[in-house]
């Protein structure tokens, strides 16, 4: 068992970054990060008390041992990494990165992938100018810590004009409750550049019960003139974990982002997925799926902030809850003074399966100019009897009847997955939590 | 086997109010038959309670399938048993696949192990909808959703067609389709027509009749068949309306009376 880190501030993070032989930039910086967590409160999600979370283990380091080819890396990882890989790939096991693989090719294009860590050494000027920038560690203690303490984590640059075929992939495992377990994903995409990227974060915790574990993430994705970044993350991780991801991404001109988020993690969830549309005519579209189980607390937000003109934001989050399972689902659409002929659109559907499941959907639309448009539709209800019937008029029974509307209502976002191989492990992962 | 479907004495309440008073109907293997009358008498109520739909309450009488009790199966087990509606008003079911829908249905009637091959259902499936002059692209959209109404309606004879049911029940399939899509509706409605199947179309327009050729026609007012004839029955009333049967029954107003 953790102990709570209670005494943990200034020094701990900064003798922890010299201890890893971190650069001198980053050990001021992370200094910087521990005095603000030690002062800090927690965020304060609509609806949702983090009081009696376990927000206060942060574990130790425990980096894992590197492999030079993904045929060594450990079984239980992968079992994971489905099987059409055939782009570049990147494995945090635990506190660190493991294995990374990127093509010559994409090399000789100047395209770079490595650890967060390396990354900090290696590009520093780049990861300084972009690292927190958009999920800035002084927004709380949760970001306040996860800046004195993230690790292995993702730096992806892809350079001007540069167009990444295949899907870039991500699989953050950890099977060590001891451990420190806070990547952080950085993506700069540069002037027109093209990139999928696909993150799996995956925990199992064979030490059973009593064990838990915080995952303390972050993304951030940084979209220059005309870059088109989807984003594609599947969250499954053993109940014994807190799942905290922070997503954010800061669009330029004409830029394109696309989340698609399956938030279909055991343990109790918080995340908020939030585009920052600064540039004109820039675009983003979130879909999200969750499913909660068991008495699962989740907090899910998405936010589009229209700061360019023209810019444009479609939000949708469909979320299924079970057993005591309970969610709050917010959809905040910010359209700022001088964002004129701004669209900001958000849907937010929770389907309950059973009575003492509890699902709230907020629809929050901030408009501080005239001449936008902004819609919302937001709705929480049972299976609808009358698909039912439909169905079942045509020999289907109940039982499949309704599995075949629970996976439909996940669909719309299921289907948008870009890698096939992961589309299927979603499948599997739903068959699971749904029963 | 020659299908024989029989209603005897249905009566059917919605929210406690009577709607159905006493339906007498038989249907053998072959037939067609139509249910004629105004809006409000019943009509679709006879569709949906024979189909088992949650809304409405049974409260007397028996409706057999080939000797089989209907009203004691779930909707399921009708389905299976060889009845098929094809719906006023389909539902729209987000994330299921028209092609998946199909399937499961298909195979819910095949049974475990059973199941049709996919190459074959496939073939199947792009032969039927050939037929209707469906795009082939309609196999892989969300089951309705975003069909105009003649779509649904394709796609309801569609199913029909794949199900191959022994009692089909079309609920104003004519509603709502152009004269074009209307022939291809009934050109597959008369493409199934055979010893082992029955028909019961239910219509407000004698326009259908021209085009899928009834041996009986039945009117309904107030929630009985009042009269039932051959096909010139329809022609009759296409050309002179409802008036005269009222007139001749001595109905005022032919809706069921919602006390």
């Amino acid at each position: 068992m953790s102990t709570p880190t209670t005494s943990f501030g200034r020094e701990a993070a900064a003798a922890l970054s010299r201890s890893k032989n971190e650069p001198a930039w980053l050990i001021a910086w992370r200094e910087e990060a521990g005095e603000l967590a030690a002062k800090l409160e927690l965020p304060k999600p609509e609806k949702m008390p983090l009081t009696r979370w376990t927000l206060d283990q942060y574990g130790t380091d425990r980096p894992s041992k590197t492999v030079s080819s993904a045929a060594d890396l450990p079984a239980a990882i992968a079992e994971l990494l489905p099987e059409d890989t055939q782009g570049a790939l990147i494995v945090q096991h635990n506190s660190s990165v493991v294995f990374t693989r990127l093509s010559e090719e994409l090399k000789a294009k100047g395209v770079v992938l490595t650890s967060l860590e390396e990354a900090a050494r290696a590009h520093e000027k780049l990861v300084r100018e972009h690292l927190m920038t958009a999920y800035k560690k002084d927004e709380h203690k949760l970001a306040a810590v996860h800046a004195a303490l993230w690790n292995g984590g993702v730096f992806l640059y892809v350079p001007r004009n540069v167009d990444i075929e295949f899907p870039v992939q991500a699989l953050l495992f950890a099977d060590d409750a001891d451990a420190t377990f806070m990547p952080h994903v950085l993506i700069v995409a540069d002037t027109n550049s093209r990139v999928s990227f696909v993150e799996q974060a995956a925990a199992e915790l064979n030490a059973g019960e009593g064990r838990t574990l915080l995952h303390n993430a972050a993304v951030e994705i940084f979209a220059k003139s005309g870059a088109h970044v989807r984003y594609a993350a599947v969250h499954h991780m053993d109940a014994g974990v807190v799942d905290v991801s922070y997503r954010r991404a800061v669009l330029d001109n004409d830029a394109r982002v696309e989340w698609i988020v399956g938030d279909l993690h055991n343990g109790n969830t918080l995340t908020d997925t939030n585009s920052v549309l600064q540039g004109n005519g820039s675009a983003s579209d979130s879909k999200i799926i969750c499913v909660g189980t068991g008495s699962q607390r989740i907090s899910l937000t998405t936010r589009a902030q229209h700061i360019g003109k023209s810019s444009e934001s479609d939000m949708v989050t469909r979320a299924v809850m079970k057993d005591e399972a309970t969610s709050i689902i917010n959809g905040i659409t910010k359209i700022e003074h001088g964002s004129t002929k701004a669209n900001g659109q958000q849907t937010e559907k929770v389907l309950m399966l059973s009575p003492k499941a509890r699902g709230d959907a907020n629809p929050i639309l901030l408009i501080d100019e005239d001449d936008v448009k902004a819609g919302h539709a937001a709705s929480v209800g049972q299976v609808n009897a009358d698909q039912v019937h439909y169905l079942m008029s045509r020999g289907i029974s109940r039982k499949e009847a309704e599995r075949l509307i629970i996976h439909g209502f996940l669909d719309p976002v299921v289907s948008e997955i870009p890698l096939a191989g992961l589309r299927e492990q979603l499948h599997r992962i739903l068959e699971r939590k749904l029963g | 086997m020659s299908t024989e479907f029989e209603i005897r004495g249905l009566k059917a309440t919605i929210e406690g109010k009577e709607i159905l008073k006493g339906i007498d109907l038989k249907i053998q293997g072959g037939e067609i038959h139509a249910i004629m009358g105004p809006n409000g008498t019943g009509k679709s109520t006879l569709a949906s309670a024979l189909m088992g739909h949650p809304k409405y309450e049974v409260t007397d009488g028996e409706v057999t399938l080939n000797g089989e009790d209907v009203l004691e199966m779930e909707v399921d087990e009708r389905a299976r048993a060889g009845l098929f509606l094809a719906m006023q008003y389909p539902s729209e079911i987000t994330g299921v696949t028209n092609a998946d829908f199909l399937r499961s249905a298909i195979n819910a009637r095949r049974g475990e192990g059973n199941e049709i091959s996919l190459i074959k259902f496939i073939r199947l499936m792009e032969g039927k909808m050939k037929e209707l002059e469906m795009d082939p692209e309609f196999m892989h959209r969300y089951l309705n959703e975003g069909f105009s109404g003649g779509e649904k309606k394709r796609n309801e004879i569609l199913q029909m067609m794949m199900l191959e049911p022994k009692l089909v029940i079309l609920d104003e399939i004519d509603s709502g389709l152009d004269i074009d899509a209307l022939k291809i509706v009934a050109a597959g409605v008369n493409a199934m027509r055979s010893e082992e199947r029955g028909f019961l179309v239910i219509t407000h327009y004698q326009r259908l009749l021209n085009y899928i050729k009834p041996d009986f026609v039945h009117v309904m007012m107030q929630g009985r068949i009042v009269k039932s004839g051959g096909p010139e029955l329809a022609e009759r009333l296409e050309a002179e309306g409802y008036d005269w049967v009222k007139e001749e029954l001595g109905i005022v107003d032919e809706t069921v009376q919602q006390a």
